[in-house]
């Protein structure tokens, strides 16, 4: 067991990938020398060379599509997309040639590329540097999206992703890059906790909190708070948001009869919503409250000394589990 | 203003050459003159034996009747669209048989001649027009990716697929080499000029083919560029060079001499293929509600096979046996791609959800049992 942050567990992680697969690939902007803007990519370039780690010219779509190409050509490269609000000019090569070529060429063809994207906010950035764009992705068919709470899953996730025959979009929680936890780097990949599978990361028996990413902290922390005031809160680290873990999802509400789902994505069009849909479909019966939603709200990411006001924090999670019990 | 390759400056309101109109400063590659004349260039000395050309000849043929064959399949409500080729048939075949084995081709929709020339049945091309599958071919096995729809996408995927080449160490005298197709409507896309840094900055072994067919759907040239499209490649570093796209003599040297440099190292080359959709867009659109009759009647004049047909007449390679031995073998292909298309099976319902991910997925895996259930339902109320 190494103590490490959550950036150097994913640059650990990539590091495992790049040696012991010699296709792997590590690209985007300032990955090499600079080691990324978040250092997630450092010394990678040094250790392996510029045709392993390559800084690109500043263009997302060529760095998706160019990607897509090496992947033809047996490569399983590691895309960096600098910051979430950058995304959107590879959205098109993503949705419409990532995420379809494995069908269009009715399963001749496996393009293996991570796009690894730091996500949300609260880290005080300017505009399109906060962004939570998960949803867009988890409604595209063909593609794997995943998100990374701690820096033990961001080790094996990250290599697990970079395993995955299928394109995997893989989201960071930017702002706890920072956060310290042991991760265990001698673990064997193939005994690690499955890449399409949640995890309860706090027991308990009241009321179901499901997150992803950033929250997750935010989640543990509410749901020791709640013990204080005697709620027993089960949190779930969803970990992939396609396809869900609804087996993991249904069991815990059927126990609890009460779930909150968390995310600092807009609430209109999220996640939120869709495992509500499943969990009223599926737990009908054994809910006591219908399942009720924390996020962003229905505006743009507002500028960051608003931050506060618009991300989920302790307390609006704990209101909505106190509203739970109103029913 | 704009300034040509030469540095010759040209005001504005008159585009340098984009009409190919004689006394412009464009150069364009020709090798065999609409008549039926050979002509000779320095830079692109090509030696074919009759046979060759008669293969060329033969190529040229087919392919255009294998459009014929599936215009009219799409009329008779056996296609749900196609897109022709006609009139770009010599740059395809002429770019197409410069490929080595080793080569890889990444087509748009319309690279129905390049896919012939790779070995690709075209039957194969009819599933997709057809509806049964996206495509479905195997890439691997000849070389050929996937038709690609969203326009210029895949120039992208040609020069990352190239950079793979580098980095497997396959470029020099025995390299590899990529070519990707796309028309003239693609120059905008901002996919393609990225393409075109990337391929510049890496070097990579990718030749860049451009199919200049004056329309994109409705819209003429003078909407996408106010300079030739070849000389495009200049401000990205890279050769670009015009070929007159009907000439299919021309269209081999010209893509063998730029994939030969791919292949060493030299890195990429814009070729535009100057050459004139002669049909629709597609079955789809209607050219008559945009374009002059008499473009078309001019263009008829440049066909890419009648030329061959009078320098094998001509030059005396041929006798009109031949001719009419190759007229037959079309009508053999054009029946029996017929016959296939006809016998063509749908897809089975649960094959929406194949090969959707290529590892398991259980979200997916519920839906197709909830269908065929649902399916099923039905099945055991007929029963009754």
């Amino acid at each position: 067991m190494t103590t490490m942050t959550l950036s150097k567990a994913l640059n650990a992680g990539l590091r495992k990938a790049l040696e012991d697969d010699p296709k792997v690939l590590v690209m985007g902007e300032d990955v090499g020398q600079l080691g990324g803007v978040f250092r997630v990519t450092d010394g990678l370039q040094k250790d392996f060379g510029e045709d392993r780690v390559t800084d690109t010219p500043l263009a997302e779509s060529g760095i998706i599509g160019t990607a897509i190409g090496l992947a033809l050509r047996g490569y399983r490269p590691v895309c960096e997309i600098q910051f979430d609000g950058f995304v959107y000019p590879a959205f098109d090569q993503i949705v419409s040639q990532l995420a379809k070529m494995h069908l269009r060429s009715l399963g001749h063809l496996t393009v293996p590329v991570t796009v690894r994207i730091p996500f949300g906010g609260g880290i005080g950035a300017v505009e399109h540097h906060s962004e939570s764009p998960e949803a867009l992705f988890a409604h595209i068919a063909g593609l794997r999206v995943v998100a990374c709470g701690t820096p033990a899953d961001a080790y094996t996730m990250i290599r697990q992703s970079v395993a995955c025959d299928d394109p995997v979009v893989f989201f960071e929680p930017k702002r706890r890059y920072w956060d310290k936890a042991e991760v265990d780097t001698d673990a064997e990949l193939a005994a690690a906790h499955p890449l399409d599978a949640a995890r309860t990361v706090v027991d308990g028996t009241d009321v179901t909190v499901l997150c992803y990413g950033p929250m997750v902290r935010t989640c543990v922390e509410s749901a020791v708070a709640a013990r204080a005031d005697g709620r027993s809160v089960e949190v779930i680290d969803l970990r992939t948001l396609s396809p869900l873990d609804t087996g993991t999802i249904f069991a815990s509400v059927r126990r609890t009869g009460r779930c909150v789902v968390v995310h600092e994505a807009p609430v209109t069009g999220g996640l939120g919503g869709e495992i509500a849909a499943r969990v009223t479909e599926q737990c009908f019966y054994h809910l006591e409250s219908p399942v009720l939603r924390v996020g962003g709200f229905s505006t743009p990411y507002p500028p960051s000394r608003l931050e506060e006001h618009y991300l989920p924090d302790l307390d609006r999670v704990l209101d909505a589990v106190d509203r739970t019990f109103a029913y | 203003m704009a300034v040509d390759a030469g540095g010759a400056v040209t005001a504005p309101g008159s585009p340098a050459g984009l009409d190919g109109q004689p006394g412009s400063r464009t150069e364009t590659i020709q090798l065999l003159t609409p008549e039926g004349e050979r002509v000779q260039h320095p830079d692109y000395p090509l030696e074919l034996t009759t046979d060759e050309i008669k293969g060329l000849y033969t190529d040229l043929v087919l392919v255009r009747r294998i459009d014929t064959e599936a215009i009219a399949l799409q009329r008779q409500g056996e296609l749900g669209i196609w897109a022709s080729l006609l009139g770009q048939e010599a740059a395809q075949v002429g770019s197409g048989r410069a490929l080595g084995p080793a080569d890889v081709a990444f087509p748009t929709y319309r690279e129905h001649g390049v896919a012939w020339c790779r070995g690709l049945d075209p039957t194969r091309l009819l599933e997709l027009f057809r509806g049964v599958s996206h495509a479905g071919w195997d890439p691997a096995e000849h070389r050929f990716h996937l038709y690609t729809i969203v326009i210029g996408s895949q120039t992208l995927h040609a020069t990352g697929y190239a950079m793979g080449i580098q980095r497997d160490g396959a470029v020099g005298e025995d390299g590899e080499a990529a070519i990707v197709y796309f028309g003239d409507g693609a120059t905008s896309q901002g996919d393609v000029n990225e393409a075109f840094i990337w391929a510049s900055v890496f070097n990579a072994p990718v030749v860049f083919f451009c199919q200049n067919n004056q329309w994109a759907i409705s819209e003429p040239l003078e909407r996408q560029s106010r300079i030739p499209l070849y000389q495009r490649a200049n401000g990205f570093g890279f050769p670009g060079i015009r070929v007159d796209g009907n000439d299919v003599f021309a269209c081999l040297a010209v893509t063998r001499k730029a994939m030969q440099a791919a292949r060493e190292g030299q890195g990429p080359t814009l070729i535009e293929a100057f050459t004139y959709r002669m049909g629709a867009h597609t079955t789809t659109d209607d050219p008559t509600r945009y374009r002059l009759a008499s473009e078309l009647e001019a263009w008829k004049l440049k066909d890419p096979i009648e030329r061959v047909k009078a320098y094998l007449v001509r030059s005396g390679g041929a006798d009109a046996a031949f001719f009419e031995a190759v007229d037959t073998q079309a009508e053999q292909l054009g029946r029996r791609i017929r016959q296939a298309c006809l016998q063509m099976p749908d897809p089975q319902p649960l094959a929406i959800f194949e090969n959707v991910y290529a590892g398991p997925n259980a979200l997916l895996d519920e839906e197709r049992e909830q269908y065929a259930a649902y399916l099923d339902s039905f099945a055991a109320e007929a029963a009754r």
